[in-house]
């Protein structure tokens, strides 16, 4: 490798540093939103159900942006979008991190057994703790280490657990809405065209040469 | 063969990283900002609080007002559940600010021997009370609210029911939305509700009360409240407050009451009858399919406290339904 070529290298790996900090200070922006409004008093009169509503919204967000790298890359090319897939899953499990700790903290002041009594009783609550639960094996499968360590295959299908985590956390959702469907339904149909390009892009007719 | 390239005109290393410097700063600064646009598009801050006019002599106080801290005007008029304006809590105050409520009649009639159209100028002439009421919302919070208005009983009197009348049924102003009916020619400021397909629920909103539970000294018409006129988002220009009930069955800005032999329908248990009942009597004891109601968060508090019986007014109401099955009469 030459001079050039090394500069160049160089050059890319910065970028790809740079574009991480980039993601990450985004991916915290809401959440520094969140508690500047919180210390100013200005999350309405029930702050509690907005910071749950919108740490809810936020998981749901994250898991959409992620599933969103494999139809990029397949789609547009953009095949470095992987580099920081891990980044958005982590910020997914972050803010269903914060929705779970804020529903066991406020709403039931950490008792435990009405939190088993909640999830027994209430199939919304059910289906979103199913749904934080199934994100722990993959944060903590997440690490490079940890990779290696499964194999990539077997990394890689552990990993598409991922489908059926959005799908709960859709149902979550819509189960939660009184009437007002629009949000809810705008998540589903992301997800459908998500979850369906995958379909497509499996059972598409492959182009034989001959 | 290329042309080259003087010495002087390739970019000095240390300006082309002072360019990338600047590309990345205003990279960062770029799409932080724009994130947090999206973010404050989906949140936007509160509306600015509302002014009414003052209503003159309120009596005060009456045999029923509590002990507890009244809720503040602020959350009060900011945190509203009235769908024919947003389904948003957050949004009702400003959608609802171009509501116009005068001139306005509620008709008062069906099994009656006199039925009668008072105008909300004739309502304001019965003697106006304050009544800090408890109020539970079905979906878990609650507030206490310094209601001023007077008993229903006084204009349910002032009609005669007739023998057969055994329910209330009540209808609120619905001005229809544009999507529905473009042709539509409403006054100004009313034609900018919700369709019922937007709200998810059918409008006109339509709530009912059992004769005896509309006659019922705890059971008012409120025109007001922290002693000024109702403001839009809270029902304005005059709702019903039914403290023991869950708050939907409180239905707001009332042009219709009608007097009637069978139950009437109710709106809420038009969309999900499993989920919300006739009375809907607030009752710790009968969880709702997605609410525990054993507890509520009273707004202005963090944690929760335990929700009473009748919501606290058990031994005013409670012999209403003496031997009902209360978990099958949610």
């Amino acid at each position: 490798m030459n001079d050039e070529q090394l500069t160049k290298n160089y050059h890319q790996m910065q970028d790809v540093k740079f574009n991480k900090i980039l993601i990450f200070i985004n991916s915290v922006v809401p959440l520094a939103l969140l508690a500047f409004d919180g210390i100013r008093g200005n999350l309405g009169a029930n702050p509690v159900e907005y910071f749950l509503r919108t740490t809810g919204v936020l998981t749901l967000v994250f898991l959409m942006i992620t599933l969103a790298v494999t139809p990029l890359r397949k789609v547009y090319g953009w095949n470095s979008l992987v580099k920081f897939r891990r980044m958005l899953g982590l910020f997914a499990f972050f803010y269903g991190f914060l929705h779970l700790v804020t529903y066991s903290i406020f709403d039931k002041n950490f008792n435990f057994p009405a939190i088993v009594s909640d999830v027994w009783q209430r199939p919304f609550i059910a289906v979103g703790m199913l749904a934080f639960f199934l994100l722990i094996p993959l944060a903590v499968t997440s690490t490079n280490g940890m990779i290696k360590r499964l194999g990539g295959k077997n990394w890689a299908k552990l990993h598409k657990l991922t489908y059926l985590i959005s799908i709960l956390g859709v149902i979550h959702f819509w189960m939660i809405v009184k009437s007002d469907l629009k949000y809810p339904f705008l998540f589903a149909f992301i997800l459908a065209i998500l979850l369906g390009y995958r379909i497509y892009d499996k059972y598409k007719p492959k182009i034989v040469h001959t | 063969m290329a042309k080259e390239i003087k010495s002087s005109e390739i970019t000095p290393e240390n300006v082309y990283l002072n360019r990338r410097s600047f590309m990345r700063i205003a990279a960062l600064a770029g799409t932080t900002f724009a994130t947090a646009g999206i973010y404050k598009f989906f949140n936007p801050p509160p509306p600015k609080e509302v002014v009414t006019a003052k209503i003159e002599d309120v009596k005060q106080p009456t045999n029923f007002n509590l002990e507890d801290t009244p809720t503040s005007f602020e959350n009060i008029t900011t945190y509203n559940n009235y769908y024919e304006f947003s389904t948003s809590k957050g949004e009702v105050a400003r959608a609802a600010q171009d509501f116009v409520t005068r001139p306005w009649t509620v008709e008062v009639g069906g099994l009656v021997g006199k039925p009668k159209v008072f105008d909300i100028d004739d309502l304001l002439k019965f003697e106006q009370e304050e009544r800090i009421y408890r109020f539970r919302c079905v979906e878990g919070w609650s507030m206490v609210i310094p209601w001023v208005g007077f008993p229903l009983k006084k204009i349910l009197d002032a009609v005669e029911p007739t023998g057969n009348a055994k329910y209330v049924a009540f209808e609120t102003f619905y001005g229809g939305s544009r999507s529905e009916n473009p042709n539509v020619k409403l006054p100004e400021g009313r034609n900018s509700m919700q369709s019922s397909y937007s709200a998810g629920i059918d409008l006109p909103y339509v709530e009912g009360l059992r004769l005896d539970e509309a006659l019922h000294p705890l059971t008012i018409l409120a025109t007001g409240l922290y002693g000024k006129q109702m403001p839009n988002q809270n029902g304005a220009p005059v709702r019903l407050v039914v403290p023991w009930k869950y708050g939907f069955k409180s239905i707001k800005s009332i042009v219709k009451i009608m007097l009637t032999d069978k139950e009437p329908p109710t709106t809420w248990n038009i969309a999900a009858p499993n989920e919300y009942g006739f009375y809907s009597n607030v009752n710790p004891k009968v969880a709702h399919p997605r609410w525990s109601q054993a507890t509520e968060r009273r707004i202005g508090e963090l944690g929760q406290r335990e929700t009473l019986m009748f919501n606290g007014y058990a031994e005013e109401v409670a012999q209403l339904y003496e031997g009902m099955d209360l978990k099958k009469y949610f």
